[in-house]
């Protein structure tokens, strides 16, 4: 019994971490048709840059310090990709994932330059390296950490999309982004806006991805990056709840198979995807797989035109 | 015909998609009042001309040649979101209203910063909207999406609205309902109409163009071309009193 409650969760607090990293991912997809496989970038120099903070600070304040530094930066980091590059590639599919990609084997590169390849400890407060005990197990203080982030975030990103007008753009953008163009709004500004926030979102799960791990290295947002990815094609983008609920399932999977299977977490998490995948009705909206090829193909056909 | 001049002007609009020329020197007036009706089969180019003009052509679309205005000043180039700022009102051929929002965010999403937001109006003409406002426009009947997407058009002071087949798909007694909608709204503001059922036009259309293969082949009156049986069985392809139960 006291097995399965820290293993559910230490898989919820997984899945909480995934979420962060998956919520910015799907609202920039969802909205943008952009594929950001720089994501994991911003999560790692986030990380970086929080841990020099708190190493500099030290104790609770200079952990708090860093959860500042390390969103400010995944949001700055964000904006200027955006800005610079991506605004330049809107509709050009490939371009997209050829100019994200490229910044997510770089920037890792570049960190790895400056602060060298082997993992570095993240300082976590004593407040937050020990164990409580529930029904009998020691489960680290750091998972109640992540899960309530977690939640925040989720009421925080729920309130932004149900009461804000810019919730409003996206909400709409992400069903139909020409017609909202058609209202007469600057969908433009709406993508930066929700760049920076996955962006913010991004590097605050650097932050927690370094009090949860204990330790970062210049790949772990690449890592990272690889379950968000499954947890949005899970989750699909009808909203940020099923995104939520498909990173608690990824978590709760990749956990108990680790322990139940002998290792095979991983393994699980891609048999999870394939039976969702394969068993999901075709056609949805909400399909990311499904958005991205009517993208490809939209992309294919302009390519078409412009050499005809 | 009136002498003010007019609140749209299309000239030689030349447009291509994926490689392929589909308008061939387009020009037309839209006069500063009543409707005028954009007429033609099937494909003929009705929905590129209207989508042309408010840059929403298709990826792979763009325009190659060509001049359009809005009040004298050339909108040719321009985004859309800043020519619909500039005045125009726009109902799409598939309604484009967003499912997953109630009624009340599709309206609001329509609100315009800076303009007076006519809310009486729109209640007004369609009580039903009041009604169901707090309602996923996606379960509404295409009768009751097509209110929202006309109510999106008449929310903010617009100088132009441009609506692409408000009646298609619709049953006859909903689309004599929309054809008296429309007549109102055309009392307030000019209106560029796609229509097919000439019904509809005869009833609201004070001027005409009928395109056919991507060209403008006829530009007047649209009573006396519609009273030319012969005539517009040659542009449309159907007799003048081909209806699908309007007026």
């Amino acid at each position: 019994m006291d097995t399965l409650v820290l293993l559910t969760l230490t898989g919820l607090g997984l899945g909480a971490l995934y979420f962060l990293i998956a919520s910015g991912l799907a609202l920039i997809f969802g909205l943008m048709d952009v594929l950001n496989f720089a994501h994991g970038a911003f999560l790692t120099v986030a990380c970086y840059t929080a841990w020099r903070t708190a190493e500099t600070v030290g104790g609770v304040p200079g952990l708090l310090l860093a959860a500042v530094v390390g969103t400010a930066t995944g949001l700055a980091l964000a904006v200027v990709v955006e800005l610079v590059l991506i605004r330049r590639l809107y509709g050009r599919v490939r371009e997209q994932i050829l100019v994200t990609v490229g910044l997510s084997l770089a920037v890792p590169a570049l960190v790895q330059t400056v602060w060298g390849a082997d993992a570095r400890t993240f300082p976590v407060p004593d407040a937050l390296s020990g164990t409580v005990g529930v029904l009998g197990a020691r489960v680290p203080v750091n998972r109640f950490l992540l899960i309530a982030v977690a939640l925040l975030v989720l009421f925080g990103v729920r309130l932004f999309l149900s009461r804000t007008r810019y919730g409003l753009i996206v909400r709409a953008g992400v069903e139909d982004r020409a017609m909202v163009t058609a209202l007469g709004i600057d969908v433009t500004r709406a993508f930066t806006l929700v760049f920076a926030l996955g962006g913010a979102l991004a590097g605050l799960a650097g932050v927690l991805g370094g009090i949860y791990f204990g330790s970062l290295s210049p790949h772990q947002g690449t890592s990272l990056l690889v379950f968000a990815f499954v947890v949005v094609i899970i989750g699909g983008l009808v909203s940020i709840t099923s995104v939520a609920l498909s990173a608690l399932s990824v978590g709760l999977v990749q956990q108990y198979a680790n322990y139940y299977a002998g290792g095979y977490g991983d393994l699980a998490v891609v048999f999870l995807l394939a039976a969702v995948v394969l068993t999901r009705p075709a056609g949805g909206t909400g399909s990311p797989l499904l958005r991205l090829r009517r993208a490809l193909a939209a992309h294919r056909t302009q390519a078409a035109g412009g050499t005809a | 015909m009136t002498s003010e001049p007019p609140i749209l002007t299309v000239r030689g609009l030349d447009v291509d998609i994926a490689g392929s020329r589909i308008l061939t020197g387009v020009g037309f007036d839209v006069p500063a009042s009543g409707v005028t009706a954009l007429l033609g089969r099937n494909g003929v180019g009705k929905t590129t001309t209207i989508r042309a003009i408010l840059g929403l052509l298709p990826d792979g679309g763009r325009v190659t040649a060509g001049r359009v205005t809005l009040a004298g000043e050339d909108i040719t180039a321009e985004p859309t979101h800043r020519t619909v700022r500039r005045g125009i009102g726009y109902a799409p051929e598939d309604r484009g209203v967003f499912a997953g929002l109630t009624v009340a965010e599709n309206l609001a999403l329509a609100e315009r910063p800076g303009h007076v937001h006519h809310y009486d109006l729109v209640h007004d003409l369609f009580p039903e909207l009041a009604a169901r406002r707090g309602q996923r426009a996606g379960t509404l009947s295409g009768g009751q999406q097509q209110m929202v997407a006309i109510a999106r058009t008449l929310l903010n002071d617009n100088i132009l609205v441009v609506v692409d087949e408000p009646t298609k798909g619709l049953a006859p007694r909903v689309v004599t309902e929309a054809t008296e909608v429309l007549e109102r709204a055309a009392e307030r503001v000019p209106l560029l109409l796609v229509e097919q059922n000439l019904a509809v036009v005869r009833r609201l259309a004070r001027s005409a163009v009928v395109l056919d293969a991507g060209q403008v082949v006829h530009t007047g009156d649209a009573r006396e071309l519609l009273a030319d049986t012969a005539r517009t069985t040659a542009l449309l392809g159907v007799g003048s009193h081909s209806s699908k139960g309007a007026a």
